[in-house]
């Protein structure tokens, strides 16, 4: 899932301060389990807002509403006969979602509620740790399954660099070392030889390097096109 | 092993004699006096000196700038460059540089994280790994080709060194870790410091049983320790290297204004003691800044003269 990271208050505060009409807009997926930004998010911050421009004597209308999604148009679809009651939403989605709204109601201003951090798992309630980039590209099948591009700090193919010890990673002793990884699984696969094999030079073309991306699936759109 | 370059260290390593090298930081400034004052103290009792590449991700002069006044002063550099701040591109633009000045050797290296220098905010690159560019760098000068196929004319003649650490973790993988190296195309090793013999020992042994040591120059790394305080510190605090108790002990047993004594003399030893090692092709000595003491340690280590090669 795509995990994101609550926002200061202080900083909400500071980007809707000037509107009276406000909408806390939350998303019922990722945002949702890792507890950033689903209902429950929405109505806390809500109150919290509301308290705040309560003491600043001001009179300010905070309402709450999640949607399924925010990163498709059916679900931002349902906001469409009540967005012009607001001069400001703050949406609680992931970045995919604040950006998607903010392209479909043109004039609204929509304000980032929580900072996007990254595509990972749960590791357990209040931990969540990184996965995927999203590179284009996948090599797990190379790997062991263990990606040394979302997991090691110099995303190394050929690792792990000189800075790795006792499984950790140089950055941080809390850090573990994707590579120390990579080595106990391919000896729990019986695959060690394999990690003599040089990885090539990777084609980060369909990586962000390569700009914005796309997939283009032709034959859903047919089949669209046909119902 | 057949000479490929006009290297001068690899003319040395050629011809059988145990290499010295030794490696100076460039300045926090654009004061190139203070590269030259570093390389005139060592000059005649190394065959080549290394120029750090912004080593612990602090931002100071380029080493390829610094490579180029060595050059400048008849002296043979080897440019260590890191695949942290440059993508392929400027990889294979500064090695081009440098072979525009005829700079003859270039170590391979990743680069420490940023997050430990004066820019911790700033991007990582990591576009190649170090063992790609070993490989970029073999691509340029073999076949003369760029990464994108096209022709380089005057293709850089460089000696192609690498980095291995035989104390990192885990240990298992030391040695296929060398084999790729190799198989990459690495031409020459500086080691990590070694003050742990056995280990090292043993990292070498099982090398030289998988014919590795045929096939690539190691020159062992060795540190002086300046103080008791250093020498715990090494063994505490630096990630990758091994000090046994035992030379921690000796150091802190030293009365203070005799252990900077005690720690040259322990290093001498370690040389002495290498070079009795088959394997050892020479010796990388990082005297950190402390080059003054360079020279008393290749003399004492019986490594001087230097030789000369044609």
């Amino acid at each position: 899932m795509i995990v994101a990271d609550r926002k200061p208050v202080e900083e909400i505060i500071e980007e809707v301060k000037d509107h009276d009409k406000i909408l806390i807009l939350g998303c019922n997926e990722c945002v949702t389990v890792c507890e950033a930004g689903g209902k429950k998010e929405v109505a806390v911050l809500a109150s919290v807002l509301r308290m705040h421009f309560l003491n600043q004597g001001q009179t300010v209308r905070i309402d709450e509403r999640t949607l399924q999604r925010q990163c498709d148009h059916e679900y931002l679809e349902e906001v469409r006969d009540i967005i012009d009651q607001y001069n400001a939403v703050v949406s609680l989605a992931c970045g995919v979602g604040v950006q998607f709204m903010a392209e479909k109601y043109h004039a609204t201003p929509v304000y980032p509620g929580v900072n996007t951090v990254f595509m990972g798992v749960t590791e357990e309630r209040g931990l969540w740790t990184e996965r995927c980039q999203g590179c284009g590209e996948c090599i797990l099948a190379r790997t062991g399954g263990i990606c040394p591009i979302s997991r090691c700090a110099k995303r190394v193919l050929n690792g792990p660099c000189g800075g790795s010890t006792k499984g950790s990673c140089e950055i941080h002793k809390d850090v573990v070392c994707a590579w120390q990884l990579i080595v106990e699984r391919l000896k729990a696969l019986d695959r060690f030889d394999d990690y003599e094999k040089l990885s090539a030079l990777k084609d980060w073309s369909t990586d962000r390097a390569g700009g914005p991306r796309k997939v283009v699936r032709e034959d859903l759109q047919d089949e669209s096109k046909d119902t | 092993m057949k000479v490929k370059t006009p290297s001068k260290l690899e003319k040395i390593l050629a011809a059988g004699h145990l290499a010295v090298t030794s490696e100076c930081g460039p300045p926090r400034g654009s004061d190139m006096e203070k590269i030259s004052e570093k390389a005139e103290l060592i000059k005649d009792y190394v065959d080549a000196i290394n120029i750090t590449d912004n080593q612990t991700s602090v931002t100071r002069m380029c080493s390829l700038a610094a490579c180029i006044r060595l050059k400048l002063m008849g002296l043979e550099p080897v440019l260590q460059m890191v695949t942290r701040d440059r993508n392929r591109i400027a990889l294979q633009s500064d090695i081009l540089g440098a072979a525009a000045f005829d700079i003859h050797n270039i170590l391979c290296l990743s680069g420490d994280h940023q997050s430990f220098g004066d820019c911790a905010q700033g991007q990582n690159v990591h576009d190649l790994d170090s063992m790609q560019l070993a490989q970029t760098v073999r691509l340029m000068r073999d076949e003369a080709k760029f990464l994108g196929g096209g022709d380089i004319s005057r293709p850089p003649q460089m000696f192609v060194g690498a980095a291995a650490n035989p104390f990192a973790d885990p240990f298992e993988i030391r040695v296929p870790r060398l084999a790729k190296k190799i198989a990459a195309g690495v031409e020459f090793i500086q080691t990590q410091c070694i003050y742990n013999m056995e280990k090292f020992e043993l990292w070498l042994q099982i090398a030289g049983d998988r014919g590795l040591l045929d096939n690539v120059y190691i020159l062992a790394g060795v540190t002086p320790f300046k103080s008791a305080g250093m020498a715990k510190y090494m063994k505490n605090r630096v990630p990758g290297i091994e000090v046994p108790d035992e030379l921690v002990k000796r150091m802190s047993d030293t009365p203070k204004e005799k252990q900077a004594e005690e720690g040259v003399k322990i290093c001498i030893e370690q040389i002495q003691h290498l070079k009795e090692i088959k394997g050892v092709h020479g010796f990388h000595v990082m005297a950190i800044e402390w080059e003054e003491m360079v020279p008393e340690i290749v003399k004492a280590s019986g490594l001087y003269p230097r030789p000369s090669v044609e």
